[in-house]
């Protein structure tokens, strides 16, 4: 029997595409569906009996609750915040000011925020933290997370306003604005977009990270959830699998709704730009 | 409503002199339109006037005001932008009403005078519209109103009517005409299109290099170009320019030879000077049979556009343009020889620096 | 230029523009500058976190350096010679894993749209998104031994299945890895796919091309930029993940003790600060080559144009 070659390649592309979307969704899939079993399980398996049990144990958990809903949140929400302000004024000025060698200053953040990653830098960072006294606080956590992201917050920031004509600013001065009223009835507005993207970056960003706070913190009581889940599933044996299966689903449910909110309002591409 | 003056203003980026020591009166009341081609210096000079520029050295005079240090919000102009700069996030009525409100004029009040002018320039329809929602001739016409909104003393257009397609580019060209006579303000219009200017403009100042070549009415600058450049730059087709050496009391191109005795300017030239004869191609007459003082040359190309028609004859590496007047062009084949020529008054002269000769 | 920057133009004087500027500068002096040159300095000394040596560190010269270079222990398990041997093998699995896989995700997907589509990049974009210490979690189960979903499936179709991350440590952090990261390149390389104008490959099909011809001579040399910055991107990114930490803790017997890992131990496990700031003064070196050749290729590219 002779196939003609599309049809060939029809079937290729379809044997690949299923290759693709089992070997991604499989480890995805399991961590949606083991919360709701009875039974630790750790294959992949559709609940003959689902349960919620799991959840109202890990709510029950008053140090998994407190990582998740206020340490993870006051350090996320925090360095978004600090990381968007800053980015935005610096990158505002750095596309308005006339300052020679301001491209290049961008590049050298760039190239220096990439030699000096997490783990390289892991040493200094930890001592500085030490040295400062905020070894086991949320604001050494914050600080530290803020300066390694700013650069591509800026980077990202920059290229956002320099796509903003500069006859949005100049006509409203001609209309008679002052700088203020300027900053604050045209400037604003059109960069929040700009300012939406970069904090929803960050916010993932640190949410989702492990190391900083793995080496900076030391109490239970201040652990954000990655740390927690950490140790809960490397301290505690199999029985729990399920609890902590539910408490990673929790963990993930902002960066899945955010996903899902982006891809809605921007498309795919969005990401290219989402981790550094 | 004011004049503008500028006392000797040069206007410096770095070490390059966009504005060059430019003197200039714009009457109360005038058009004056900016022509030159790009990083001539007219929208350095128009952002002088607006005070989004400061000047290097000289001053800059509104009505009786030094304004040449003033911030752009207290030197009372309106200005319409190439990309017209409408605030996507605001409807048309924020848009426009936006010069009243930073002046603190009360809500009611603004809305009430955006409305007018809106209205006026028939946008008043789509007031509650985001600029992002109408067409490229609305978004237009909704910056001409923000700008007109709180009466300023002098309008500024800065290529307003680049973005829009030939059509209505025609049409927003008589709506701007208009509306300025009829609010009679002193008005600063840029371009680079030297139709738009020769349509619009009371006066045209021709920019090259950060300096005025040449001032005057469109028909002052059309007949009397006092530079080859400027010959060059207003007029469509341009004018012919050809390179030429006075020999004998005869004018010596690469392939032609042309009797000077006709010209007057002719006595202002001594055997040997290098000159440019210019010819505007609707002077150059085109003849199938041979004549005295012409130039012979196949013809290249025809259109037929109508009204006129336009004839190309190659001259060595250059085209020498004529214009036919009527939907009765010239009887000429191509490849066919047509005899060219022109009369002696309707020829201009410009020595090797690309000034006018004029007759002594 | 003197006249532009004492001026600076309307918009925004230069005294308030470089007062914006400061607060950036403070962050990033303080927390990338500083320890940038703070752990040179400590890397020639003896520093620990408690102890004497925490208060009163002693310089020991190119002691740590020397330490790790000694040629007659350095490939042994466990020792820095040994880590770097095995990163670079999870660097080059990791790298040509990524690429290909994404290039071939972004090439099938090519100019189509629907459901599949969004199906596959959407799992393909969670895989890279979603929290490392989460997906680290359902990794650990997915290749679990005794219960795993990978040795289920191997079940049944007859394999008998192994503890992965005990007998194959590397191969699974590579594998995980790959999986971790082909988004990057996906992306990278759908979005200049869907950049090339459609007559170009137009005129390759008038012209005759066969669909390899047509990839070889016109899509590759066009994607080639986003090809290179991918093979520089995914290897700088490689070289400092922690992530696989979260699946084999660097084990068994040091098995994946790739470099970011080797770090953390010898530095937070042995509290060793002065050998685990040379570790990182010299993966910042090979980073600092590796990030300057990307941007100063990419900075010509930018005056090219």
């Amino acid at each position: 029997m002779n196939l003609p070659k599309y049809v060939l390649a029809r079937i290729g592309f379809y044997v690949f595409v299923v290759i693709v979307a089992t070997a991604f969704a499989l480890p995805l899939l399991w961590l949606l569906l083991a919360p709701f079993g009875r039974q630790a399980t750790l294959a992949v398996r559709i609940p003959s009996e689902p349960t919620l049990a799991n959840f109202v144990s890990v709510f029950r958990n008053a140090f998994a609750m407190r990582a998740l809903f206020v340490n993870s949140i006051i350090q996320a929400v925090g360095a978004m915040l600090l990381i968007t302000a800053v980015a935005t004024l610096t990158a505002y000025s750095l596309s308005r000011i006339r300052l020679p060698g301001r491209d290049m200053f961008v590049y050298m953040l760039i190239l220096f925020s990439s030699v000096v990653t997490g783990s390289a830098a892991m040493v200094p960072i930890f001592l500085l933290i030490f040295e400062l006294g905020l070894i086991d606080s949320h604001t050494g956590v914050i600080l530290v997370f803020t300066g390694g992201l700013l650069p591509v917050a800026i980077f990202i920031m920059r290229d956002f306003m320099q796509s903003l004509p500069k006859s949005y600013e100049e006509s409203a001065l001609v209309n008679g604005a002052s700088t203020l009223q300027m900053l604050r009835h045209v400037v604003l507005p059109l960069t929040r977009p700009g300012m939406m993207v970069i904090g929803i970056w960050a916010f993932v960003n640190v949410w989702g990270s492990f190391l900083i706070p793995f080496i900076l913190l030391r109490s239970p009581d201040r652990m954000p959830a990655a740390t927690a889940t950490y140790s809960f599933y490397t301290e505690a044996g199999t029985p729990v699998i399920t609890l902590v299966s539910a408490y990673a689903l929790l963990y993930i449910l902002p960066v899945l709704a955010l996903y899902l909110f982006v891809n809605w309002r921007y498309g795919f591409q969005f990401f290219g730009g989402i981790k550094s | 409503m004011a004049r503008v003056l500028f006392e000797n203003v040069t206007k410096e980026f770095g070490s390059v002199k966009a504005v060059n020591d430019v003197s200039l009166e714009i009457q109360d009341g005038e058009l004056l339109c900016l022509l030159g081609p790009s990083g001539c210096g007219k929208t350095t000079t128009l952002r002088l006037i607006a005070g989004l520029e400061t000047a290097t050295s000289g001053r800059i005079h509104i009505g009786d005001t030094d304004v040449t240090r003033f911030s752009p919000k207290d030197r009372d102009v309106g200005m319409v932008f190439q990309d017209y700069a409408l605030y996507p996030h605001m409807n048309l009525a924020d848009n426009i009403a936006y010069p009243l409100k930073v002046r603190k004029v009360r809500e009611a009040a603004r809305m009430e005078r955006a409305k007018e002018v809106a209205d006026h320039l028939r946008i008043g329809h789509l007031m509650e519209r985001l600029p992002g929602q109408i067409s490229g001739g609305q978004q237009q016409r909704t910056s001409v109103a923000r700008a007109v909104v709180h009466e300023p003393r002098v309008f500024l257009f800065d290529e307003p009517l680049s973005n829009l397609d030939a059509k209505l580019r025609l049409e927003s060209r008589g709506f701007i005409k208009h509306l300025q006579q009829e609010m009679g303000v002193t008005a600063v219009y840029v371009t680079h299109d030297q139709a738009e200017a020769m349509a619009l403009a009371d006066r045209i100042a021709v920019m090259q290099d950060g300096v005025i070549v040449q001032i005057g009415s469109p028909l002052e600058i059309y007949r009397n170009p006092q530079t080859s450049f400027v010959a060059n730059f207003l007029g469509s087709p341009p004018m012919n320019l050809f390179d030429a050496e006075v020999r004998n009391g005869s004018f010596v191109g690469s392939s032609f030879e042309l009797d000077a005795k006709g010209v007057k300017e002719h006595s202002a030239l001594n055997d040997g000077d290098s000159v440019t004869l210019g010819i505007r191609p609707e002077h150059v007459r085109v003849s199938p049979k041979p004549m005295k003082n012409s130039i012979a040359s196949e013809l290249y190309a025809f259109e037929a556009l109508g009204p006129e028609s336009i004839l190309s004859f190659r001259i060595d590496e250059q085209l020498l343009v004529a214009r036919a007047f009527g939907d009765d062009p010239p009887e000429i084949e191509m490849g066919q020889t047509a005899y060219l020529s022109f009369e002696p008054r309707h020829l201009h002269l410009f020595n090797e620096h690309g000034s006018r000769v004029n007759a002594d | 230029m003197d006249d532009l920057t004492k001026r600076g133009n309307h918009i925004l004087s230069v005294r308030a523009g470089v007062a914006l500027l400061v607060p950036a500068f403070v962050f990033i002096g303080l927390f990338l500058f500083f320890p940038f040159i703070w752990v040179f300095l400590i890397s020639f000394t003896n520093r620990t976190l408690l102890g004497a040596a925490a208060q009163d560190p002693e310089f020991v010269g190119l002691g740590n350096y020397l330490r790790l270079f000694d040629f007659s222990r350095w490939m042994r398990s466990g020792e820095f010679g040994h880590s770097l041997y095995l990163t670079v093998i999870f660097v080059i699995g990791s790298l040509i894993g990524q690429v290909t896989l994404g290039l071939a995700i972004a090439f099938a997907f090519n100019r189509r749209r629907g459901k599949l589509r969004e199906i596959i990049y959407t799992l393909v974009t969670l895989a890279w998104i979603l929290p490392e210490t989460a997906i680290g979690f359902t990794w650990t189960a997915f290749l679990d031994g005794r219960r795993g979903t990978l040795n289920a499936i191997l079940g049944a179709f007859g394999i008998e299945g192994v503890e992965w991350l005990l007998e194959f440590p590397l191969l699974s952090i590579t594998v995980f890895n790959i999986w971790r990261g082909t988004a990057f390149s996906m992306l990278l390389f759908s979005a200049a796919l869907g950049n090339i104008r459609p007559s170009y490959l137009e005129t390759a099909d008038v012209a005759g091309a066969g669909p390899w011809q047509r990839f070889r001579d016109i899509m590759f040399p066009l994607i080639s930029p986003q090809f290179v910055t991918a093979l520089v991107l995914v290897t700088l990114w490689t070289f400092n993940v922690f992530t696989p930490f979260l699946l084999t803790g660097g084990g068994p017997a040091f098995g994946s003790d790739i470099i970011a890992i080797h770090t953390y131990r010898v530095a937070f496990q042995f509290f060793e600060f002065g050998r685990g700031s040379a570790i990182a003064v010299i993966v910042m070196t090979i980073n600092l080559i590796l990030a300057a050749s990307y941007l100063f290729g990419l900075k010509r590219k930018e005056v090219a144009t």
